[in-house]
């Protein structure tokens, strides 16, 4: 397995060989297969993954949701119970409405009343965004503000560790906008954040770290650049009629070569040797682009093949 | 600790919800006048010892405090659907706490049908001494246990779309088995059936002050055996659900 054994921080979030399996109609399914984990407090992390990859059942079993098979969760030296009821923990779960009869202000009121040392609900109204609706009723709202007053009620706790399950499902791209904003905000206070997501843009962009999952393990883990770096794909477009492709994937740094009518497309292992190979080579080739891949590529990369164990760049000794 | 901010939203979150109003407090109104309001000179309805007012003035106060104590059933499969049994697992409410809370809400609502029907009662000349009055609620109180917990049990089994029908249906026919509509007598296969049922002790509460007529060990036994039988259904469906995923 390729995830870092950093030294676990005493003070931090621990996951060691999380395992579960879950009983259904095709068989065993192993959810989760012996996954570890170390979060420095004040870290964001994004646990990344396509549907199936088994964030969920991590974050139910480190939220003590659900009890693990086999390995333990330790969170700021506590068990997931005893860090909940000191109120340390707020989520957002996968899915959930909120409970009717109630506003928007009233059910934070109720719901801080819960905690030991809340935040105060109007500074939570004002941090979400929530004032002008805080007298709403909450079946009436809208997708996107149900999200909007599950994320308030996440931090009205003031926890020290936030989790949040695939939060921005139901937002439209400015909602997620502003909903990113808020969490970046609470996470500046020296909050841990854990969130899981099929976004990969959103780990990119919100996180200081990426956990990447898929069938269970953990299949890369580190910054977003690293995890761009390890699959190192970026492409090449330019528009060049009469090169053969084969000839194109043979200069250095590709690792790929497509044309398509009049461009060709390039996926280079390196960007940066493939574009002076390609220059010198064709220095008819004009129009070129090259494209920052993004983590939708190494998303692709790393998890596409159901039947290889996980792929790891580095050869096996 | 009680909660009291907390359990101030549960209770306000049950009196706004108005279709519940109705089964729990307008209905058994309606029916009392109805029913008492052209009979309110019968003295001894059906040779039952008591006049007909005071007799319904029960039966219905029982029909409708049990659907208020069984409607916490109701709020909770909402709850379960919409995921806030899961969301509150990760808050520090205890366990205990979110029980006290829907069990004291209950009786909360349970209270008002009892006053609204005392005072429709005492409008058609339903007239007792303090003593007996008390005696009488607490009677009712008590016989309203084995509901709590047959809310909340029915609230952790079944689903939104089942537990209208089921606490609505439940409800009224153990009214009728219990003698809501018109009295047992003190034979036969109705009667029999009636005094194993919670229901009919509800509705004997109102023969308090006829010596030896309201609750003799029978009683009590029935009261505490349902109670003890439906807690532990209770306790049970919620571990039960509360470990699904």
């Amino acid at each position: 397995m390729a995830s870092p054994a950093t030294a676990a921080p005493e003070d931090g979030i621990r996951l060691e060989g999380l395992t579960k399996s879950f009983r259904s109609q095709q068989g065993l399914v192993h959810a989760v297969r012996g996954i570890d984990v170390s979060i420095h407090r004040g870290e964001t992390v994004a646990l990344l993954g396509p549907n199936g990859a088994g964030k969920s059942t991590t974050i139910d079993m480190l939220l003590g949701l659900l009890p693990p098979d086999a390995g333990s969760v330790s969170l700021f030296n506590h068990t997931p119970r005893q860090a909940v009821d000191a109120g340390l923990l707020g989520a957002m779960l996968q899915s959930g409405e909120l409970i009717q009869y109630l506003s928007v202000r009233e059910l934070l009121t109720m719901m801080a009343a819960i905690y030991p040392t809340p935040l105060g609900v109007d500074a939570v109204l004002e941090q979400t965004g929530l004032q002008a609706i805080a007298g709403r009723r909450t079946q009436k709202l809208s997708g996107g503000e149900t999200q909007r007053v599950r994320f308030a009620l996440a931090i009205v706790s003031n926890p020290d560790l936030l989790v949040l399950d695939e939060p921005t499902v139901a937002m439209d791209v400015e909602s997620r906008h502003e909903f990113w904003d808020s969490m970046r905000a609470f996470a500046a206070r020296g909050k841990t954040v854990v969130f899981a997501t099929h976004y990969l843009e959103e780990a990119d962009q919100n996180a200081d770290r990426v956990v990447l999952m898929a069938r269970g393990q953990i299949v890369a883990d580190g910054p977003p650049t690293e995890i761009k770096g390890r699959v190192g794909s970026r492409t090449i477009r330019a528009t060049l009629a009469d090169a053969d492709p084969g000839e194109l994937a043979a200069l250095a740094g590709v690792a790929s070569a497509e044309r398509r009518g009049e461009a060709v497309v390039l996926v280079c292992s390196d960007s940066d040797q493939a574009i002076r190979a390609l220059l010198e080579r064709f220095p008819a080739a004009r129009d070129i682009e090259i494209a920052g891949a993004g983590l939708e590529d190494a998303f692709l990369a790393l998890t596409a093949d159901p039947d290889a164990d996980a792929p790891d760049p580095d050869p096996a000794p | 600790m009680t909660n009291l901010v907390y359990i101030r939203y549960e209770l306000l979150r049950a009196l706004r919800n108005r279709r519940f109003f109705f089964v729990s407090l307008g209905l058994p109104l309606i029916f009392y006048f109805v029913i008492a309001s052209p009979n309110r000179h019968v003295h001894n309805y059906d040779n039952s010892g008591i006049s007909l007012p005071l007799y319904y003035m029960v039966g219905l106060t029982a029909f409708g405090t049990m659907v208020a104590m069984v409607s916490t059933g109701t709020r909770i499969a909402a709850e379960r659907q919409a995921g806030w049994t899961r969301q509150l697992r990760i808050t520090p409410l205890s366990t205990r706490a979110y029980f006290r809370a829907k069990v004291l809400v209950a009786y909360m609502m349970s209270g008002l049908t009892i006053v609204l029907l005392g005072l429709a009662g005492s409008s058609l000349g339903v007239s007792l001494p303090a003593g007996q009055w008390l005696a009488m609620v607490g009677l009712i109180l008590v016989a309203l246990l084995p509901f709590a917990a047959l809310g909340i049990m029915l609230g952790h089994l079944l689903t939104v779309d089942s537990i209208g029908p089921a606490t609505g249906g439940g409800a009224s026919l153990l009214a009728f088995l219990g003698g809501t509509w018109f009295p047992l007598g003190s034979h036969g296969f109705l009667f029999q059936l009636g005094r194993l049922l919670p229901s009919y002790w509800l509705v004997q509460a109102a023969h308090t002050g006829l010596t030896g007529h309201d609750w003799p060990a029978r009683g009590w036994i029935t009261i505490a055996a349902w109670s003890v039988l439906l807690v532990g259904g209770a306790l049970y469906a919620f571990r039960r659900d509360t470990k699904k995923v």
